[in-house]
């Protein structure tokens, strides 16, 4: 899809992949901020590590924070979290005290090249267009220090299309544009589950999901196990919400990554994931 | 909003990111919470603080002046691990914890003097998103 060929189609376009993003993503995020936080407390390891690697008295942001479970793994370094949920920010913010506000990945509220690092976890597989992904990379590399001797680095994480060990089963030959259900507890809203136990496992609730997923109208069915590994104790059935999400292949975060004007100097996969550090080319 | 975050963040107006400094607070109500003081935090932040908007910030919510320039700082003394320095530095950098991560702005907003737009703020959190016809 070109962008400035046809300004009028593609700010409609843009126009509408925000309004799907509103409804599908964002207005979800709201819904379940407190029974989400209560799942996202154990930092993943290489984002841990790459938080440690920073030397005392680095600055850096969080985009896409949600509860802000990365706001304060390493204490000798700064850091301001942003979320487009005004529910996760606020976690962030009151109960685990944080820097955090709302704002947009696409509209930054920072001074560009001021920051020594970015992170942005399982946030830019929820932009709806590849235009859009694409966008979201340069706008957190845009916020990056660019001295060439030593660049800012950005950690991006995005969730992998190539899962099939996982308990959702994708592979590469799966729709990349998805709907995932997240079956809210009720009840259960602020306590911090329990260790996954063998029973717990098999407690899992398992959802059909018939997806329209994509604003473009790409069809997609996809059968997904929700998160988090709860116990389902009550009768009545719990509200689900679908998030959307592009599932990224293998290659598509790197070359995503280069359109945006950037470089990868390490990359990976882990644990249903692909991930880059990216610095400003 | 800690004074040390706003350090940090300019309007979400991308043609606005080059004007410096491009926002300031109005009507701010602010509050004080105590927290540990480490001085070697703040030793190696204040390489990264944009001195001349911490000094406008300041006197925008009516502190004392700042000093002209920013502070310069001898290395800390073999065997001082946490960064405590002469007196005369450990008073400053108690004045700089208390003024960027013990202050905040809990509600009021922050406006762009390039295109105008209003940043509103309130328990504690700012809210960037734009309208759209600012996209
Ligand atoms: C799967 S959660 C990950 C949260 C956190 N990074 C973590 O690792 O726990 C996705 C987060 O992205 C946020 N998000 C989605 N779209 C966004 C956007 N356009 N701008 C900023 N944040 C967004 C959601 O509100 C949510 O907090
Ligand atoms: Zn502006």
């Amino acid at each position: 899809m070109s962008t400035d060929s046809n300004p009028i189609t593609t700010e409609a376009e843009e126009k509408k992949e925000e309004v799907y993003e509103a409804e599908h993503v964002h207005k979800v995020y709201d819904i379940i901020a407190p029974h989400f936080s209560a799942t996202r407390y154990k930092p993943w390891p290489i984002v841990e590590r790459f938080l440690r690697e920073m030397p005392a008295g680095s600055v850096g942001l969080d985009v896409g924070c949600g509860n802000g479970k990365y706001l304060g793994v390493n204490p000798s370094l700064f850091m301001i979290g942003t979320d487009r949920s005004r529910g996760l920010a606020s976690i962030a913010n009151h109960e685990f005290k944080h820097e955090a506000h709302v704002a947009d990945a696409l509209d930054l509220p920072h001074p560009p090249g001021r920051f020594d690092f970015a992170i942005s976890i399982a946030v830019i597989h929820h932009f709806s267009s590849p235009e859009r992904r694409v966008q979201a990379v340069r706008s957190i590399l845009a916020t990056l220090r660019t001295d060439k001797e030593n660049p800012g680095r950005a950690l991006i994480y995005v969730w992998a299309l190539e899962q099939k060990n996982s308990r959702r089963g994708w592979d590469e030959n799966s729709p990349q544009d998805v709907f995932v259900p997240w079956v809210l507890q009720k009840g259960n809203k602020s306590k911090q589950p329990k260790e996954k136990s063998q029973k717990q496992a098999k407690n899992l609730v398992e959802t059909e999901v018939k997806a329209t997923a994509s604003p473009s109208g790409d069809s997609a069915q996809t059968r997904a196990a929700c998160e988090p590994e709860e116990e389902k104790k009550e009768a009545e059935p719990n509200p689900v919400y679908n998030r959307y999400y592009h599932l990224y292949k293998q290659g598509e975060l790197g070359a995503d990554a280069v359109e945006a004007g950037g470089k990868v100097i390490e990359a990976g996969y882990e644990k249903d994931n692909h991930w880059a550090i990216i610095i400003p080319a | 909003m800690k004074l040390l975050t706003a350090n940090f963040i300019t309007c979400s107006v991308k043609s606005c990111q080059s004007v410096t400094p491009a926002l300031s607070f109005r009507d701010a109500e602010l509050a004080r919470e105590e927290i540990d003081f480490s001085p070697l935090f703040l030793r190696n932040i204040l390489p990264r603080i944009d001195w001349p908007l911490l000094q406008r910030t300041a006197k925008e919510l009516g502190f004392p002046a700042l000093p002209e320039t920013k502070p310069e700082l001898s290395p800390i003394a073999e065997g001082d691990e946490e960064g405590v320095g002469s007196e005369e530095e450990q008073k400053l950098l108690k004045e700089l914890h208390s003024l960027l991560l013990e202050t905040s702005v809990q509600s009021g907003k922050l406006v762009c003097a390039n295109c105008g737009h209003e940043y509103p703020i309130s328990q504690g959190i700012a809210n960037f998103l734009l309208p759209n016809h600012l996209v």
